[in-house]
């Protein structure tokens, strides 16, 4: 059975995998004008200025998911299982995969609030929102 | 100066064809795209494709001075189509011809998947589990149905309109009648969708010979002519995590105004539309973001029979890449049956059609290309 697939980070985005790591969720910002974005890019796609980064609250909501019954690489002992978009408090939007959550199409609402949770894999940390009341 | 479609064919054998390679169902098809114009290799001085143009022309012998290779997915093809169009305007081609092959199912002569670890998809996306398109290309349309109300049984609407063109199509991979109770008791494949709302893996060629209306007066023509009048190009992210909007596809606005901008054509004037449908909710994106129905009613016109056989807006008139044949890279085999049914030789043919509209995607919601057609 294979890995689970590890992100390689790049220079643009190791502070987010950097602060992952110590199970913190941070955003990259905008200098000029302040709003925060994903993913990280070298520079503002607003203005095209500098980038500043800001620790997010790590409230979500749900904003779509589906349940996989074909399982990719690596996640074939968990189908089915759901890949989920998270829709940050701050704007942006992230994919997730609801650990924790029940496998059933019934009990996700859209708009559901979720929290962050941090799942090690290889040597990387990476973001996993959580349905809050299951947290 | 207007540009004319002057040749367009499909590999003789589509769907299962393990005994030739992506590029010999392209070659296939250019050389015999050629031949409806009375052309050979030597009249092309043009060469596109998503294959390096530069294999697709030495497999040909031809010699071009003018190349394009551009690869933004399945609506690729409308892009070269766009492309060529402002080519040959600019006197910088003659004669374009426009392949497509893949070996979607058999594999043969194909690339092998390559994931990068490190690109957009592959640190935000490929760690929470997604590979096959099925994964991913539907992941926004829960956003879609939440927001209007709707549910699975609705999505399942898509496929049982266009069963009704695949069940007229003796070339169709999936040729039966669907009911929403069928396509509802397919095998799940990632919820809410079923085997009949994804998109088969196939193996088929394609393609198209431009050329201006000038030169091809001259042609010996076994179709008439068909012109392209306008079309638009766009993309918004590297997948549907980034998109603006998860209930609509801003590349597919921008890219269809273009079309609708450049041609000078009004909604009420398309005849016939062509949505590249990888999966079920491709066609609702494209018919809002079109234009040709208001938010959140794509649904209930598919459903009304308007799209179907007799409807005011026949749409995916082959079954479409659900039912008909999808080898991965589907906007060829759109733009073909586009053609066509303003030649009047589409299996299901169309008794009034004069102009038509195609609308590609390419990636997950991540290019978009549009092409207005008109037989003159």
């Amino acid at each position: 059975m294979s890995m689970k697939p590890v992100p390689i980070p790049t220079p643009e985005t190791q502070t987010f995998w950097d602060k992952a790591r110590e199970h913190e969720l941070w955003l990259p910002k905008c200098v000029d004008s302040g709003q925060v974005f994903f993913p990280p890019r070298a520079f503002s796609p607003f203005t095209g200025g500098a980038v500043a980064w800001e620790k997010a609250s790590g409230k979500a909501k749900l904003a779509s998911f589906v349940i996989v019954h074909r399982p990719s690489p690596g996640y074939e002992a968990e189908a089915p299982y759901v890949i989920a978009l998270a829709e940050l408090a701050e704007g942006p939007r992230m994919m997730t995969n609801l650990p924790g959550a029940p496998v059933d199409p019934a009990a996700l609402t859209i708009g559901a609030p979720l929290i962050v949770s941090f799942e090690a894999r290889g040597d990387i940390v990476i973001p996993q929102f959580r349905l809050e009341d299951e947290a | 100066m207007s540009v004319v479609i002057v040749g367009a064919t499909e590999s003789a054998r589509l769907g299962v064809v393990p005994d030739q390679s992506a590029m010999s169902l392209a070659c296939e098809s250019a050389i015999a795209a050629l031949r409806q114009a009375g052309l050979t290799i030597t009249d092309v001085d043009g060469v596109a494709g998503t294959m390096s143009p530069i294999e697709i022309a030495f497999a040909l012998g031809a010699k071009p001075r003018w190349l394009d290779g551009t690869m933004v997915g399945g609506c690729s093809y409308m892009l070269h189509v766009r492309h060529a169009v402002a080519a040959i305007e600019a006197g910088q081609a003659d004669v374009v011809v426009i392949a497509h092959g893949e070996s979607g199912r058999s594999r043969v002569g194909a690339p092998s998947y390559t994931k990068n670890p490190s690109d957009l998809t592959g640190q935000f996306e490929m760690p929470y589990g997604i590979l096959g398109s099925y994964t991913r290309f539907t992941l926004p349309v829960m956003a879609y149905l939440h927001k209007y109300g709707l549910g699975e049984a609705d999505l399942a609407e898509v496929p049982v309109a266009q069963s009704r063109w695949a069940n007229r199509n003796p070339r169709a991979l999936r040729p039966e009648l669907l009911s929403v109770d069928d396509v509802l008791a397919s095998p799940l494949i990632a919820w809410p969708f079923h085997r009949f709302e994804c998109c088969p893996v196939t193996d088929g060629g394609g393609a198209l010979v431009l050329t201006s209306q000038e030169r091809a007066a001259d042609m010996n023509l076994r179709y008439r002519p068909i012109t392209v009048i306008g079309s638009g190009e766009s993309c918004e992210g590297p997948g549907p995590v980034f998109m603006e909007d998860l209930t609509s596809f801003r590349a597919f606005r921008d890219a269809s105004a273009a079309a609708m901008r450049t041609s000078g054509v009004s909604h009420a004037e398309v005849d016939h539309l062509m949505i590249y449908d990888a999966f079920a909710h491709v066609p609702i994106y494209g018919l809002e973001d079109m234009g040709f129905v208001g938010r959140g009613e794509a649904v209930d016109f598919i459903r009304s029979g308007a799209t179907s056989p007799g409807g005011s807006l026949p749409m995916n008139t082959t079954g479409g890449g659900l039912l008909y044949t999808h080898t991965g890279m589907y906007g060829m085999f759109a733009l073909l049956e586009a053609v066509r049914q303003l030649q009047g030789c589409a299996a299901a043919q169309l008794d009034q059609v004069r102009t038509s509209l195609v609308l590609g995607a390419g990636g997950m919601f991540s290019a978009a290309g549009a092409v207005m057609l008109r037989a003159d």
